[in-house]
């Protein structure tokens, strides 16, 4: 048991090393995120004042947008230098190598959410201080569910062709739960009377959802990724 | 062809020409009249639609565990009938819903679940069509993830409102709308039947000529 997590925080430790020498996908994903909040603002935010009960869909959009992004060029990067097969010629557990990868992308995305959190808040006048832990705890267990199937798609996409087109296509289908309950649970935080009972339901929903998909993705990850 | 496609497929041609006539002598439905009678065909697709689902799912899975080609043959042809018959529900569905409820389409757990199951196997398609080589493995990762999706869509959608009735009706319902319905559901299923098996035939087939190919350019 203490290998797998070795693995996976050397795979981490990797990932993390790679990306600090050029900050090349926390820099794009973070510019894209917050330009995709921006051109929400101009369309939903008329003299000021914000159309009510937008500021969750707009977070979550976000989300899944840059997520996607960080997904996918995180990926092509192992692609491109077929470090990827060597990562699975590596004589570790496959699930440990997958875990580090998502340990990888949700820290990413942790930063991302650090910036566009305050800053939907900003804009769209939402309440992210009436009960930040229920807020963070949504976020945390839905980028956990979006990128336990983003991490495990994205990898087995790196072969395909057209897989640019495809990463989408296949992962926001397959998201859709996590998209609707974190929306829901994150729109009954903001509204003006937050329902925290409500958030709970949602925020259970979704630490479910995590716990279903990421074991199916530690288990199908080994037949997935072989040739 | 074998003789039970063949079998299957008079039969179920045979049952399709009759059933307007089935269904022309059920009774009227007490609050909806006529329109109710799209149900004779919008639940047997609706159903079917389930079925090729969890075919695609289960094929789906055995063959990434035992990589036999024979069950991807399968997951291909049940996807592309769960596309088929995904798309009959989800056209007959608005047309009676329009009437029925004064609204082409409503959020609810049922429609959600089913449109987004129809996108999976779209994805699916899209996968199988776009991927290049290597994506059989791929779809099937796609198709066993899409089935275990499910059940979370039902119950992310059933915390609005539902407006479509429950499951539970079609045991109560009375005689002369219950046979019309069966009778329906047997045609659709033989249909179901004969196309799967015709449709995984040929991808064996097709499977087949490729390694053919593979082993003549190897020589």
């Amino acid at each position: 048991m203490s290998a797998f997590f070795r693995v996976a925080a050397l795979v981490v430790r990797k990932d993390l090393t790679v990306e600090v020498r050029s900050f090349e996908v926390l820099s794009t994903t973070l510019f894209f995120a917050v330009t995709v909040v921006l051109i929400f603002a101009f369309g939903f935010v008329k003299e000021g004042v914000p159309i009510d009960g937008v500021a969750a869909a707009i977070l979550w959009i976000a989300l899944a947008f840059s997520g996607t992004l960080a997904l996918g060029r995180t990926f092509e990067r192992e692609r491109q230098a077929d470090t990827l097969r060597a990562l699975m010629l590596a004589p570790a557990d496959r699930p440990a190598l997958y875990a580090g990868k998502l340990a990888g992308i949700l820290l990413l995305m942790a930063l991302v959410e650090a910036v566009l959190v305050p800053m939907v808040g900003l804009m769209f006048q939402a309440p992210i201080f009436y009960a930040p832990g229920w807020l963070a705890g949504l976020l945390a267990a839905g980028t956990l569910g979006f990128a336990a199937v983003g991490t495990l798609f994205a990898a087995m996409l790196v072969r395909a062709r057209s897989r640019d087109v495809l990463l989408p296509v296949l992962l926001y289908p397959m998201t859709v739960p996590v998209m609707i309950a974190g929306v829901r649970g994150t729109a009954a935080l903001f509204q003006p009377e937050p329902d925290l009972g409500l958030a709970q339901f949602w925020l259970a929903l979704l630490v479910f959802f995590d716990a279903v998909f990421v074991t199916l993705a530690l288990w199908t990850f080994e037949p997935l990724m072989t040739d | 062809m074998t003789t039970a496609v063949k079998v299957q497929l008079a039969a179920a041609t045979l049952m399709f020409a009759v059933a307007p006539w089935v269904i022309n002598a059920a009774p009227y439905e007490a609050t909806m009249g006529l329109v109710y009678k799209i149900y004779f065909f919008h639940m047997p697709s609706a159903w079917m639609f389930m079925l090729a689902a969890i075919v695609a799912g289960v094929a789906s899975a055995r063959y990434l565990f035992t990589r036999n080609p024979k069950s991807d043959a399968t997951a291909v042809a049940a996807a592309e009938l769960a596309v088929l018959f995904g798309l009959l529900a989800l056209v007959t569905g608005p047309l009676w819903a329009r009437k029925a409820w004064g609204v082409w389409w409503v959020w609810d757990a049922r429609l959600t679940s089913s449109l987004m199951l129809f996108l999976i196997f779209l994805a699916y398609l899209l996968l199988r069509q776009f991927g290049g080589p290597g994506s059989e493995k791929l779809s099937a990762g796609l198709a066993l993830f899409g089935m275990a999706n499910v059940p979370f869509i039902y119950v992310s959608v059933n915390v609005w409102r539902t407006l479509h009735p429950k499951t539970s009706v079609v045991p109560t319902l009375p005689v002369e709308m219950g046979r019309p319905l069966w009778f329906c559901v047997t045609a659709f299923l033989l249909l179901f039947l004969a196309l799967l098996s015709l449709r995984s035939s040929l991808e064996r087939q097709r499977g087949r000529i490729d390694a053919l190919y593979l082993a003549e350019d190897e020589v």
